[in-house]
């Protein structure tokens, strides 16, 4: 029951298109905030003493080595029904289980950031007797942020094209407007290529300007 | 929970999920050599195409990809595809363009020498790939294999939208069913927690016994997957095959 490619329900399907994007980027936008902020409080918590580091050890590598969708049904099910648990929108949901979940990952970049900075830079703000926290702000952080640039967009990349995910929960991303159109009209063909063609020409784009800034910063 | 549930759907969705793992990495091992390598080729048109499918799957979201295998392929080709046959495609051909990246920089880092050594001992392009690059960039590669692996088996967690029975697929029937979500989604995450945990295990013993095999000897490791997560994540191999 092959059939040909329909343009008309490509332009049919574009105005719920545009809705779906501007909820992925919502979700992409608040879970990277998450990320790249959670990422650094958990580099840090890695330097601390050991009663810190090794509880944050633990939940980062649970997170990392179980699935986002399973992550996802956790925060959206289980969350409302724990004595006293708030009830989390999709959007919400989604984006905390994403910025959780790519956390985890910007941690890594974050902390090998930090221990590319020389010990030299410690010592001396040690010397200065620089107070932790000015230490942490005023010298460490600056430098290793530089390293982490390239590899955070990377992980941007790779949480947009986590972002379907969320459909599971009920947020109408890209890819449940694809489903719902092709629900309503038959039609799903040409949706849910439209929508994966649409990953591709925001990611790769997106990769090159990544591959352009690593070789600036780089170089510098 | 019951027992009766977790007999009936949990444990059958645990050998589905194993199965749709095992498919999937092998498709995905496969297409990673062959589109890897062809993008070490010496023909641009040849560059141009495995790039072109490196590009696209890389791009391409893996849970689109899915939906289009299992919902778009049937209308355009006329073949329907079993639900977990789809899901094990999808994530083979999208994990396979990231495994990609690993094989070709692989390659790319074996000395110069080797590969003139071959040349200069007449030994076809295939030969030279088989018995020369091959082996010694293949330790290089087992680590980042590791993370994909990883990555490939959570990935499996997506399949359940297509009505594959695997693990997620019982913990929603169970939420359903119980309209209780917190034991069942508990069980799920420590389950594929311990599954990642034996993969790592497993490729463990594969990368001692890959620097076995070019005479070096392996290096002492934590537990779990800190360290190489952490090489391979701040390296573009992985990464920035993302």
């Amino acid at each position: 029951m092959s059939r040909s490619w329909n343009w008309d329900a490509v332009w049919d399907f574009m105005p719920y298109f545009w809705d779906g994007l501007l909820l992925t980027l919502q979700a992409l936008l608040f879970g990277t905030l998450l990320a790249f902020s959670l990422g650094l409080v958990w580099a840090i918590a890695l330097r601390g003493p050991r009663w810190v580091a090794w509880p944050v050890i633990g939940v980062t590598e649970f997170v990392r080595n179980t699935p986002l969708l399973i992550q996802l049904f956790f925060l959206f099910f289980v969350i409302p029904d724990l004595p006293g648990g708030p009830t989390l929108s999709p959007l919400v949901a989604g984006s905390i289980g994403l910025g959780l979940h790519y956390s985890t990952y910007t941690m890594e970049v974050y902390r090998a950031g930090i221990e590319g900075v020389p010990a030299g830079q410690w010592e001396a703000a040690r010397a200065l007797s620089l107070p932790m926290g000015h230490t942490w702000r005023a010298v460490i952080l600056p430098q290793a942020f530089r390293r982490t640039v390239p590899a955070l967009g990377n992980y941007v990349i790779a949480m947009l094209k986590e972002t379907p995910l969320i459909s599971t929960i009920g947020l109408t991303e890209l890819l449940l407007t694809a489903r719902e159109y092709g629900v309503q009209s038959f039609n799903f063909m040409e949706p849910i290529t439209v929508v994966g063609v649409a990953f591709i020409v925001i990611a790769y784009p997106a990769s090159l300007l990544i591959r352009v800034l690593e070789r600036r910063l780089a170089t510098y | 929970m019951t027992w009766g549930l977790v007999s009936n759907w949990i444990l059958p969705g645990l050998w589905i999920t194993v199965q749709v793992a095992l498919f999937s990495a092998l498709i995905a091992l496969v297409v990673s050599f062959v589109i890897g390598t062809l993008r070490t080729s010496e023909l641009w048109i040849v560059r141009f195409l495995s790039g072109a499918y490196f590009e696209i799957f890389r791009g391409a979201s893996a849970l689109v990809v899915i939906f289009w295998f299992a919902f778009a392929f049937p209308l355009l080709f006329g073949w329907q595809l079993v639900p977990l046959w789809a899901g094990a495609l999808a994530l083979g051909l999208t994990y396979g363009a990231y495994g990609s990246e690993i094989v070709r920089g692989s390659l790319a880092a074996v000395p110069e020498a080797q590969r003139e050594a071959g040349i200069a001992l007449s030994f076809t392009r295939l030969q030279r790939l088989r018995r020369i690059e091959i082996p010694q960039a293949w330790p290089e590669m087992v680590p980042p294999f590791n993370n994909l692996a990883i990555e490939l088996l959570k990935g499996t967690a997506l399949v359940s939208v297509i009505a594959v029975a695997d693990l997620a697929f019982a913990g929603n029937v169970i939420r359903l069913s119980t309209n209780e979500s917190a034991p069942v989604y508990t069980l799920l995450l420590v389950i594929y927690f311990v599954l990642a945990f034996g993969v790592t295990r497993g490729m463990r013993a594969v990368e001692r016994h890959a620097k076995r095999g070019v005479g070096r000897l392996p290096e002492r490791k934590p537990l779990f997957s800190r360290t190489a997560a952490a090489t391979a994540n701040g390296s573009t191999t992985d990464g920035g095959a993302r």
